[in-house]
């Protein structure tokens, strides 16, 4: 700072004034168009050029692989085209796979994001040791999604699990948890929700957090009840917060992975293929008997492109919703607004 | 620098990106179009951005560099050198004891051992990390049904043959190791001979012999006596004859000496009457007779069923009597009875081999040359018994003369011995046998297990997995 005493001249000085400008403060001018022009370029690289090596790279790289034969060891052979998209669609797996990861998706997502929801409501109320109790919440997440499959898996044993133990306490056939197709997949779903809901929850208590309190204090003068204002004011307020959620959790729930693959002792989904997910084919095509990374190639791009198609759709899906919500909002607002203001927006 | 954290951060937890990414975290920069920025801000930004930028790149050109520096160190490693060795095996190899006793030998060496619960496991993991090139044990174990497909490559291990160890094993043993142009890639541990382990308290309770001489003689024969001899068992109690339909099917087919491949390695497939017919017979003793527990092996109903006395006998090659003591520990009754249904069988063995990613090629053979000499091998024997493939060590007294307290006393070693000279089916296993061999296991759990399908069905379905493979 000593070495420049004087300030610079505004720039918007500079570009008025007729006298043609000396060398020096071009330079300058330039440097300063260039830190406007540039600089933010600069703030913003570092996380395009980490998601140009570990994002596209890899994207690119695999669709090479997946139009070759590529052994896991022996490495690349020949140019097969399409060949291994074809292969993977013939095999009827692909299909239970995606029956499979679509299920436990549905499965975990909807009774995660309700349960979340509901958590957060009772977190943001007045609660003694607060930080206690949001705390607790979290902790799931932070238990090794391995070591919480390796457990579960014990509990819902089929013979000796003790999910069945209780179910045969109050009179309930034991459920086959990793013979029968629904049960697996809650059992599933059960790890998934263990892991993610608290998470959800804190993410939508933040949400809940930056709801003004005016909106409730009004809504308790006109009368509403706890549930009413939670129905109506709560829920709404948090549209783009469920969102978010709901895309995040789309994205996760078709790339589980941990879960399944822990869920029995060999870690293919099943002697029937029962919670055999897309990852977990692509998994077994590309690391168990095939070993082909070309196919297991062809299944990862499949994927994307699925991932694709469903976040397109959740878009457009959640962006009526929300562009709906919005309307609705101000359409609210503006009564009120009307009068005070002139409606400003 | 907001941004360059939230852009680096969670690839660099190794978190999901499903969870990781703020949801404002697009607001992180800023937007300066007012005209009035003074020098020193703009070269504090400029700078900023750079350190940004260098921060990135260094962050992973110095990931790259101790890459480097870890595979060069090591390699020179002198013997005053305190180095780190691990070995990495599965389900019971009885080296807990054997692997105290070398670091005591060799104060500079520390060896950690990890075990993977299952074989399949352990082949995954080995897979992997070959394909990988990084991550590797400096011993890694092999079993013998996923030795061919591994000998393909076997530029992936170091030669491990030297006058020290020539003769050392059966030679079946070291063959099955050895590459074409005469590299030995694995030293042998353990061989399965087969013997019969059984409930002594459950055939007591059912009427039948319990005495270990006069069991033998009962299930004398092949495959069909030992499954009527299991009619008459479960007619009379509540337990199951044996464990799973998916062991016994590898007891039966380890008896094949082609089961999915010609000695060329030409695949046969699944298609054909030796497969099917003791798929059938498995089948229909296993479900049709009720003469399986329903259990898939290694799971844990399975573990947990050697607690409840779900089955009174089951296929035991040697290293299986370390995890029926391991799962049935408290249990009184387990024996073993110096017989075969067929005749003899092997099943499993394993071999220990030296990868070349080792950062200590000549450290790692030698350990692994220990562990695999005769004496140790009787230690293992004695602790888990895995049985020697060692022909010397076949052949001690010190063997010969091993009990195991757990099967009521037992001479296990000389049983064992008399099941390794039972053996006559040398099955070739080539490089697909593992992927051929789960389309049928998959199949029999299906049926006998998980009861989604029933034999016809579950065998269409095995016909098309082994389709998928692509191997025809």
């Amino acid at each position: 700072m000593a070495v420049t005493p004087a300030p610079a001249p505004p720039t918007s000085a500079a570009r008025t004034s007729t006298p043609p400008p000396p060398q020096r403060r071009s330079f300058r001018d330039l440097r300063g168009k260039l830190d406007v022009k540039l600089s933010p370029y600069l703030y913003i690289s570092p996380f395009f050029i980490v998601f140009a090596v570990v994002g596209l790279f890899p994207l690119a790289y695999t669709a090479f692989v997946s139009v070759h034969e590529w052994h896991l060891i022996g490495g690349q052979g020949e140019f097969v085209g399409l060949g291994n998209f074809i292969d993977v669609i013939q095999q009827p797996t692909f299909a239970t796979a995606l029956r499979n990861t679509f299920s436990i998706f549905l499965l975990s997502s909807v009774p995660q994001v309700i349960a979340a929801i509901i958590i957060a409501a009772v977190l943001d109320a007045n609660l003694r040791a607060r930080t206690f109790w949001r705390m607790g919440v979290l902790l799931p997440y932070v238990v090794m999604p391995v070591a919480a499959a390796l457990i579960f898996s014990r509990l819902f044993a089929d013979d000796a699990g003790l999910v069945n133990t209780l179910l045969g306490g109050i009179g309930i056939d034991p459920i086959r948890w990793h013979a029968d197709v629904i049960p697996s997949h809650v059992a599933i779903a059960t790890m998934v929700n263990f892991r993610w809901t608290g998470y959800n929850a804190l993410i939508f208590l933040a949400a809940m957090q930056a709801i003004p309190r005016d909106l409730y204090e009004a809504a308790v003068l006109d009368g509403a009840s706890r549930v009413r204002q939670f129905l109506s004011i709560t829920v709404p307020m948090l549209r783009p917060t469920i969102i978010f959620v709901v895309i995040t959790s789309t994205i996760g729930g078709l790339q589980i992975f941990d879960e399944p693959r822990m869920f029995d002792q060999f870690g293919r989904g099943g002697s029937d293929k029962q919670w055999m997910t897309v990852t977990l084919f692509l998994y077994d095509l590309g690391w168990g008997a095939q070993k082909s990374f070309g196919r297991a190639a062809a299944v990862a791009w499949l994927l994307f492109l699925i991932i694709v198609v469903i976040g397109l759709l959740n878009f457009a899906l959640t962006r009526r919703i929300a562009s709906a919500g919005t309307a609705l909002e101000t359409k609210k607002r503006r009564r009120p607004g009307a009068r005070s203001n002139g409606g400003a927006r | 620098m907001a941004a360059a954290k939230g852009g680096i951060d969670p690839t660099a937890e190794g978190l999901p990106p499903r969870r990781a990414r703020h949801p404002d975290g697009t607001e992180a920069v800023p937007e300066t179009k007012e005209s009035d920025v003074r020098s020193t801000r703009t070269w504090l930004g400029l700078t900023a951005g750079m350190a940004g930028v260098a921060l990135a790149l260094t962050g992973c050109a110095s990931d790259a560099g101790d890459g480097g520096d870890g595979g060069d160190g090591g390699s020179g490693g002198s013997s005053d050198e305190k180095i780190t060795l691990t070995v990495a095996t599965f389900n019971e190899f009885g080296y807990e004891e054997l692997v105290k006793e070398y670091m005591e030998l060799n104060p500079n060496i520390t060896v950690e051992h990890k075990k993977a619960a299952t074989a399949d496991e352990a082949r995954d993991n080995l897979n992997t990390r070959l394909a990988a090139g990084s991550g590797l044990s400096d011993i890694e174990a092999l079993e013998v049904d996923w030795l061919a497909e591994l000998m393909q490559y076997s530029d992936n291990f170091n030669d491990l043959s030297s006058a020290e160890v020539d003769g050392r094993w059966l030679d079946w043993k070291t063959e099955a190791a050895t590459t074409a142009d005469g590299k030995l890639i694995g030293y042998g541990t353990d061989i399965g001979p087969e013997a019969i382990c059984y409930r002594a308290d459950l055939f007591e309770a059912a009427g039948l012999p319990t005495d270990r001489a006069e069991v033998a003689t009962l299930l004398e024969g092949d495959w069909d006596r030992y499954f009527e001899v299991g009619k008459e068992f479960v007619a009379n109690s509540d337990a199951a004859w044996f464990d799973s339909a998916g062991a016994t099917y590898q007891a039966m087919i380890n008896q094949v000496e082609n089961a999915y491949e010609e000695d060329d390695g030409t695949v046969i497939g699944i298609e054909h009457a030796t497969v099917k017919d003791i798929y059938d017979d498995v089948l229909t003793a296993s479900v049709d007779d009720e003469l399986s527990a329903g259990l898939g092996q290694w799971s844990d109903d399975w573990n947990a069923a050697f607690q409840n006395g779900a089955f009174a006998t089951m296929a035991c090659p040697g290293w299986m009597l370390g995890i029926i003591e391991g799962n049935a520990a408290g249990v009184e009754g387990w024996d073993i009875a110096d017989v075969f249904p067929g005749g003899g069988g092997n099943w499993g063995g394993s071999y220990l081999t030296v990868p070349t990613h080792t950062e200590h090629p000549e450290e790692a053979i030698a350990l692994a040359q220990w562990l695999t000499a005769p004496e140790q091998q009787i230690k293992a024997f004695k602790s888990k018994g895995t049985f020697p493939s060692q022909i010397e060590a076949q052949e001690s007294d010190e063997l010969l003369s091993t009990t195991n307290a757990f099967f009521n006393d037992a001479p296990t070693g000389e049983i064992l011995v008399n099941r390794a000279e039972a053996v006559t089916a040398t099955p070739f296993k080539g490089p697909n046998y593992f992927a051929i061999h789960q389309t049928v296991a998959d199949a029999l759990t299906r049926v006998d297990v998980d009861e989604t399908d029933d034999a016809n069905s579950s065998w269409d379905k095995a016909v098309q997995a082994f389709k998928d493979l692509g191997l025809e």
